[in-house]
Formats: C-alpha cells, sequence, structure tokens
C-alpha cells in the first residue's frame, strides 16, 4: 500500500514541477505589470515617446533608451551573425576532427565567460585602443558594447547552428557529392538550406541575448541617452535599457514614478525577448539531435 | 553531350579552396580574442593570487588585503541556488521526457520554458528585487539572491534534465515495467542513474552561468563591502562577479593587481566548472550503456 | 575504480563539510568591551563611500562588538533606502530634496541630517590638455551643449566629451543645481544629451586619463596625479581658484558643498556611538586623509 502511494505521491509531485515552469514565468510577468502599469497612470504617453531621458527631473523619454539597444545589439549582430554562422559551418562541415576537439571546447568556454569579466577588460583596454586606432572621441561606445556583445552572443549561435547542421541527414550531402558537387557546393546549396530553419533558430537565440545583456554594456557603452542619428552614431555612445535598469534601479525609492517606469522598460525587454525568441523558436527542427549534442 | 568539366571543375575547386580559406579564417577569429582574454587575465592576474589573497579579508578600502569574502559569497549563492534549482528543475524535466501528455498545456510549458531561457538577467533582477526583497520581505540577502538565481537557472537545468532522459533508450523503460516494476520505480532507479551524467552536466552548466551573473544579485544580494562572514541566509552578502565590478568601477587608485587578481580568480573558478562538467560528459560517453 | 554516483556522493560531504565550517567559522570573537553593539547598515553616497569604508573599518577595529555594512550606489540610493526604512544611516553629497522628506514622512520616517565632512567638487581635463582656468559660465554652457570644441574656450581643435556620474549621483544633482544652473532656482538647463554617464568616480578617473577630448568632474578626493585640475572662477575676471582644504573652508572655491549623513529620526545607540566618532578629531583625522576637507582642523600635529 504504502509503496503506491508513495509512488502517487511522487508522481504528483513531478506533474507539480512539470507545470510549475508556466506557474514562474507568469509570476514574473505578473510582478513586472504590477508595478510597472501604474507608470501609464503616472507619466501621459507623450512624455514616454519623448526624446530626453533624465529621469530626476521628470523626463522619462524611452525612445534613446530603446534606439540605443536597438543600434547596439545591431552591431553585434552584424558580428555575430556572419562570425558565428561561417564557424558553425567550419566545425560541422570543414573542420578535421582534431581541430573540432579543440575549437568546440574553447566555444563552450567563451560561452561561460561571465559578462562583468569581459566590461572590466572593455574598459581597461578595449576602450583605449579603440579611442586611440579609430582616432573617435571617446572609447566608450555603442561599437565597443557590441564588440562585446558580438562575441558573448557567438556561442549561442555556433552551438544551435552546428546542432542544425548535424541534424541533416548524411544521404543529403552523400547525394550531392555523388551527382559531382564540390564539398563547398554542397554545403552552400544542400545543407544550408537544409538546416537553414535551425540556423534561423541560432541567429534569433543569438540576437536575442545580444539584447538582453546588461554588464558588459553598462560598463562601456558610455550611458548617453542619445537618439542614434546616422550610422555614425554606431561610433557614439548609447545607452541601452538594460544598462539604464541596473544604473538606476538601486537609487529608486520603492512605488515612485521613476521605480515604475523602470519596471515598464523591464516588461518592453521582456517583452521583446519574447517575441525574439518565439519567432527563434517558432522554426522547428529536429530536436531528438539535441539530446546526442549534449552528451557528445 | 558531356559539357567539359575541366574548367568549371578547376574554378570550383579554386572556390573551394577559399570558401575554406575564409571558414577557418572566420573561426580563428572567433577563437583568437577567447585566447587572449584568458592570457590577459592570466598573465596580468595569476601574480596576485596567494593564499593571503584567496583567504583574507579586504582592506585600505578594497585597494589591499584579499576577496574571500567574496569568493565565499559566491559559493553561497551558488549553493543555496542549487538546493532550490535542482530539485525543481530536474523534477521538470523527469516530467516533460516522461509524464507529459501531447497536450496544448504541454506545449505551453514548453512554450514557457523557453521565455524563461530568454529573459533578461536584469529583469530577473527586477523580479527578485519586486517578489523576493520586497514583496516576501526578506531584504537584500542570500537568500533573494539565491532564488533569483535559481529561477533565472530552472530552463536551463530543466532542458538539459530533459534531453538527458530522453536520449535514454526507450527499451530501458519497456523492460523494467515488463519485469514488474512500477512507472515510478523505472524512472528513480533506471531512467535517472542513466540519464544522471547528462542531468549533472547541465546542472554544472547552470552553476557556472550563475557564479558569473552580476546583475541578478544587483538589487537581491549584493553589498560592496561586509566587515564580517554572512552567518544567515537573511543578510546580504559580497559576491565575486560583483566585486569584480565594484574593483574595476568604483575604486580610485585600485592596484591593477587587485583587478586582474579578482578576474582570474573568477575565470578560473568558470574554467574549473566547464572542465569538470566535459570530464562528466566524456566519462559518461565512456560509460554509455547503448 | 568507484562509480560515478560515489564520486559524487563523496564530493557532496566533502563540499558540505567545507561549507558548515566556514559558516561555523570564527565566532564572534575578540573580548568584549562594553559600550554599543548591533548592527549598522550604511549606504549611499559613491563619493562617499571610500570614507565610509575607511571610518567602518577604522571604527569597527575599536569597537568589534558592531558590524558596519557599506554600500554605495549613489546619494539616490543611500536617500531611497532610508525612505524604504532598509538602511540606518544613509550617506548623501547632496541635501535630501523636498520631496524626498515628504516621501519619507509618507512613510512614517523623519530624516534627521548631519553634515560630516565638506568637499570640492574639482573639474578635470586630461593631462595634456592646454586648458588651464575656466568660468562656471563656461562649464555651465560647455556641459550644457552649446559649446562643443575645446577652440571655443581658447583650447585645441577638439570635441568635447562631456562626462559626468550617474543620476543617482549627489555629485551630480549638485553639480547640475549648482554649475549648470548657476544656483539659480528657477534655471532649468539640462546636462546634454550626449554626455556620458559613467558609473563611477572612478569611471570618470579612468576616462580622463586616456582620452585627451574629455572635461570631467569629480570629488577632491578623486583627484590624482594623472588628470589635470582646472582653476574655477565666478566671474571672466575674477581670482580663479583651485580646489583645496584651505580654499573650500575660506569659500573661495565656488564649487563646494557638505557631505551629510541622514538617519531615520533619532540613531540606533551604535548609529549614534558611530556618529559621534566620525564628528570626533579621530574621523575628521580620516577624513583628511582621504582628501576630502574635515569640519574642523586635526587636532594631531
Amino acid at each position: 500500500m504504502t509503496r503506491r502511494h508513495g509512488e502517487r505521491l511522487a508522481t504528483l509531485l513531478i506533474r507539480v514541477a512539470g507545470v510549475s515552469a508556466i506557474a514562474i514565468l507568469l509570476t514574473i510577468f505578473a510582478f513586472l505589470v504590477l508595478e510597472g502599469t501604474p507608470t501609464l497612470g503616472e507619466v501621459p504617453l507623450g512624455d514616454l515617446i519623448g526624446a530626453r531621458w533624465y529621469p530626476i527631473e521628470d523626463y522619462y523619454g524611452l525612445v534613446p533608451l530603446v534606439l540605443g539597444s536597438l543600434i547596439v545589439t545591431l552591431g553585434a549582430t552584424l558580428i555575430a551573425v556572419p562570425l558565428g554562422v561561417t564557424t558553425a559551418v567550419f566545425i560541422a562541415e570543414v573542420a578535421p576532427r582534431s581541430v573540432r576537439e579543440v575549437l568546440k571546447p574553447f566555444i563552450e568556454i567563451l560561452a561561460g565567460l561571465p559578462s562583468v569579466m569581459l566590461g572590466f577588460l572593455g574598459i581597461v583596454i578595449l576602450a583605449p585602443e579603440l579611442y586611440s586606432r579609430l582616432n573617435l572621441a571617446t572609447g566608450l561606445t555603442a561599437f565597443t558594447g557590441a564588440l562585446l556583445l558580438g562575441w558573448i552572443a557567438i556561442p549561442t549561435i555556433v552551438s544551435v547552428a552546428e546542432d542544425a547542421l548535424d541534424a541533416v541527414p548524411r544521404a543529403y550531402r552523400e547525394g550531392a557529392l555523388a551527382l559531382g558537387a564540390t564539398r563547398w557546393q554542397t554545403i552552400w546549396r544542400v545543407t544550408l538550406p537544409a538546416a537553414r530553419g535551425g540556423v534561423l533558430t541560432a541567429v534569433m537565440l543569438g540576437i536575442g541575448r545580444a539584447f538582453g545583456e546588461t554588464m558588459a554594456v553598462m560598463m562601456v557603452t558610455g550611458n548617453a541617452a542619445v537618439i542614434p542619428r546616422g550610422l555614425g552614431a554606431l561610433f557614439a555612445p548609447a545607452r541601452t535599457m538594460t544598462a539604464t535598469i541596473a544604473a538606476e534601479m538601486g537609487e529608486v525609492a520603492s512605488g515612485s514614478t521613476h521605480y515604475h517606469v523602470l519596471f515598464l522598460v523591464g516588461i518592453l525587454l521582456f517583452v521583446i525577448s519574447l517575441a525574439v525568441n518565439l519567432v527563434g523558436a517558432s522554426v522547428v527542427f529536429r530536436a531528438r539531435t539535441r539530446a546526442e549534442r549534449i552528451l557528445s | 553531350m558531356i559539357t567539359p568539366l575541366r574548367g568549371r571543375r578547376r574554378r570550383s575547386q579554386w572556390t573551394q579552396r577559399l570558401g575554406f580559406a575564409l571558414l577557418t579564417l572566420s573561426a580563428i577569429i572567433t577563437t583568437i580574442p577567447i585566447v587572449m582574454i584568458i592570457f590577459v587575465i592570466l598573465q596580468r592576474g595569476l601574480a596576485a593570487i596567494t593564499p593571503e589573497f584567496l583567504f583574507a579579508f579586504p582592506t585600505d578600502g578594497l585597494k589591499a588585503g584579499g576577496i574571500f569574502p567574496a569568493i565565499l559569497g559566491t559559493v553561497y549563492l551558488t549553493l543555496l541556488m542549487t538546493l532550490a534549482v535542482a530539485p525543481l528543475g530536474i523534477a521538470a524535466g523527469v516530467y516533460l521526457a516522461h509524464y507529459a501528455p501531447a497536450t496544448p498545456v504541454t506545449r505551453w510549458i514548453r512554450v514557457a520554458i523557453l521565455n524563461l531561457a530568454g529573459i533578461p538577467s536584469v529583469v530577473y533582477g527586477l523580479f527578485g528585487l519586486a517578489f523576493f526583497v520586497i514583496f516576501m520581505q526578506f531584504g537584500t540577502s542570500i537568500l533573494a539572491g539565491a532564488l533569483t538565481l535559481a529561477i533565472m537557472t530552472l530552463p536551463v537545468v530543466i532542458t538539459t534534465t530533459e534531453e538527458a532522459l530522453r536520449s535514454v533508450p526507450n527499451s530501458f523503460h519497456v523492460v523494467s515495467v515488463s519485469l514488474g516494476g512500477t512507472d515510478w520505480q523505472s524512472v528513480r532507479r533506471l531512467l535517472l542513474p542513466q540519464g544522471l551524467p547528462g542531468i549533472l552536466t547541465g546542472v554544472i552548466l547552470g552553476l557556472e552561468r550563475a557564479a558569473g551573473e552580476t546583475a541578478p544579485i544587483l538589487f537581491t544580494a549584493a553589498a560592496v563591502y561586509l566587515p564580517r562572514l554572512p552567518t544567515s541566509p537573511l543578510d546580504p552578502t559580497m559576491a565575486l562577479p560583483y566585486h569584480l565590478y565594484v574593483v574595476s568601477t568604483q575604486v580610485p587608485g585600485m592596484p591593477p593587481g587587485i583587478q586582474f587578481g579578482t578576474a582570474a580568480v573568477l575565470l578560473i573558478l568558470v574554467l574549473a566548472m566547464n572542465l569538470i562538467a566535459t570530464i562528466i560528459r566524456s566519462r559518461a560517453r565512456a560509460r554509455r550503456m547503448w | 575504480m568507484p562509480s560515478l554516483r560515489q564520486t559524487i556522493a563523496r564530493w557532496t560531504v566533502w563540499i558540505a563539510v567545507l561549507a558548515l565550517l566556514t559558516a561555523c567559522g570564527p565566532a564572534s570573537g575578540g573580548g568584549s568591551q562594553g559600550g554599543p553593539t548591533g548592527t549598522i547598515v550604511n549606504k549611499g553616497s559613491d563619493t562617499m563611500v571610500n570614507l565610509a569604508l575607511a571610518w567602518a573599518e577604522t571604527f569597527q577595529a575599536d569597537h568589534p562588538e558592531v558590524v558596519i555594512s557599506v554600500t554605495g550606489g549613489g546619494s539616490g540610493t543611500g536617500i531611497a533606502a532610508l525612505i524604504n526604512g532598509t538602511v540606518d544611516v544613509a550617506n548623501a553629497s547632496r541635501q535630501i530634496k523636498a520631496e524626498e522628506i515628504a516621501d519619507a514622512q509618507a512613510n512614517g520616517i523623519e530624516p534627521m541630517e548631519l553634515v560630516v565632512a565638506r568637499d570640492a567638487i574639482a573639474v578635470v581635463v586630461h593631462r595634456d590638455n592646454p586648458i588651464e582656468r575656466l568660468t562656471i559660465d563656461q562649464i555651465s554652457a560647455i556641459y550644457s551643449g552649446s559649446i562643443d570644441n575645446w577652440a571655443e574656450v581658447g583650447g585645441e581643435d577638439r570635441p568635447i566629451v562631456r562626462l559626468s556620474r550617474e543620476t543617482n549621483s549627489g555629485t551630480h544633482v549638485y553639480f547640475l543645481e549648482e554649475v549648470l544652473r548657476k544656483g539659480e532656482k528657477d534655471n532649468n538647463t539640462l546636462f546634454a544629451a550626449d554626455t556620458l554617464l559613467l558609473p563611477s568616480s572612478e569611471g570618470i578617473a579612468a576616462e580622463i586619463v586616456y582620452n585627451e577630448n574629455a572635461i570631467g568632474y569629480d570629488g577632491l578626493g578623486y583627484v590624482t596625479d594623472e588628470m589635470k585640475v582646472v582653476a574655477v572662477s565666478k566671474s571672466p575676471d575674477g581670482p580663479f581658484i583651485f580646489p583645496a582644504a584651505d580654499t573650500v573652508n575660506s569659500g573661495a572655491y565656488p564649487i563646494a558643498r557638505d557631505l551629510y549623513m541622514y538617519t531615520a529620526g533619532e540613531p540606533t545607540p551604535q548609529a549614534k556611538a558611530y556618529l559621534d566618532w566620525i564628528l570626533a578629531p579621530a574621523g575628521q583625522a580620516i577624513v583628511d586623509q582621504l582628501g576630502f576637507v574635515p569640519l574642523r582642523v586635526a587636532e594631531a600635529p
């Protein structure tokens, strides 16, 4: 009898645990909404789409922050996607086994490097270097942030894209080669198109990763809430939404307008990441192989 | 009507050589900064890592002495976090791998996990502040920080547990049940142990990320300087990543040795966890029974 | 060879033992000296954080029964924590604002103010910048964006990169009110939108050291030999003064301010003892050591 009860209890607990993921997600969203929506009552909508973010004087324009996040993420994407996808192709299709065994751990190490450590190196080494080599007004720019973010996002792109490429049945490649294609032609005309769903997922996940980064950008982008004008703005300072929350959250009295606005920014971050991840995951690729990747 | 392939074939051979060279270049460009980062941090920081550095308190406004409270704080945070996330995450992974019916609810669960995985870490910090620090009234504490980190790590643990369990061949379970075992017995005595290396890898990789994260603990647990070690989970604590942030941006006249030393300790910690996970993974592959 | 499970079990035991040992670690050691006991949570101004750290370290060395935890985050953070009731002593490099007092009173807290030291805000530029002196009007125009190039104030033809503290910094607010707005109550000038908001005084210092285009402001205690301090005057012909302890105390240097510690109503006994000690010669000597301006001349020779 007790054994059956034990079994029932265990099964019940497990089912509860399974549903807990939804519960947690909903709770997070609920609290963000709870603390963020009072903003709409306290700050007129016109102010929120204003051009100036200066909360201690009640300027709550979110536009510079959103655009700041955008330009840094864009820069990071332009760096991470080409490097990430081509490195994934290299690992999956070109590299000899010995090279692969060395390269993959390195990518994993990169994935584990804390962003505050990269931000530290950014302040101490990267910013002064960029200042002198590129003759910029200052080394603390959106571009500096984009460089750091780009490398932070690369492991995400590489691992998911590589999974996708590995999932392409060997028959595809063998068929193409049998018909006389070179390996290069096979990669670009057969394998990659077959894996494009997974590669797209990889890219979206990488973008999401870059978009959500906090510490590294806070330390190197200068945190100036400007509205980026033109492409040159990439080499000027910017202020991201994530850095704004991290820098200002400590200072706000709980329940004040500023507090609520920061939670609103949090809601924005949540919603945008949600959108990016959903787009990425809506392209399904064979999940079965991922298990083998984890254990191999 | 066979087209002479020689010209075209030669061109495509050259295209291939060029293409492969570019791919190789890309991999090199990706890897070189990683090597440089590790090299620079270790070169400038390793010398600072003395027993005193590791086991003494900071003095002189953090500009001298050691970083012991920060190291211990990170240990406390990650230990408590693991206690919170491991049971819940592994159970949820077991659910998804084994018990979940193919219903819309299950799909919503997977969507929820996917989204949890993508939330920026600073949003977790916000939630931790609003929920654990203020609403639950834990205050700025190890408890609030660890729980925030736990929620952040949950998706990783769930996903890797599920995949580790899925990789165990179904025949194991079928045979166990056909020999008279109950479902739960099969899970507990067969599936979980067989999937354990994969689960462990996921937990350790989650730990590695949590140990290095600053944003979630910024408003929930971290203090710049505490003269005594925390004595209860409701005390605030120093932590390694936050300490690196403080010594690299908040204190003027900070000797680079302390900065790079702190970075080096953090780096070694992260690399060690990476190594452990890799070892577990390869040993598991060698011992795999299928 | 031990199985994976045995290895894991062994490791877990070791880690648990280690954690237990360190937690039980040094119990409240040191003989009891009588006097105040308890904790003091101290939070706030980044300008004052090094001072607060030095005070806390020295005070605790003599009074091991008192535990003081120090965190920065900016004057705004400290005062917010005071309003939230989560801190015993808040450090601020600016005065508490009327709205903040109202917020505190709404929470049933009556803030009590104590001036603990004085400070000068130095205007700093890169070591090789030829500029030697600036008027308040010029600094205001630079920071508000009206002046964009060093050539306009007599320097080289370079863009001006404005460095500032974050908005939660008391130094930032003080600079906004007394320099950008020249102390005028109804002046609404703001920092230029492209002003870099750096996390702390050290952030400004790190940037000034390598960036020849930059101008920044920092508490006197954060000025190092690697930067150049600019002499400031209220008027174009008036005397251009460098910040120092004597020019602050004599009132000659135009950008000087008090540093405050706030408590929620009457301080707790241990906090009171701590604050009394800070105002005494022992505490003020530390103020002097760190480059701030003591309230009274230190008595030790």
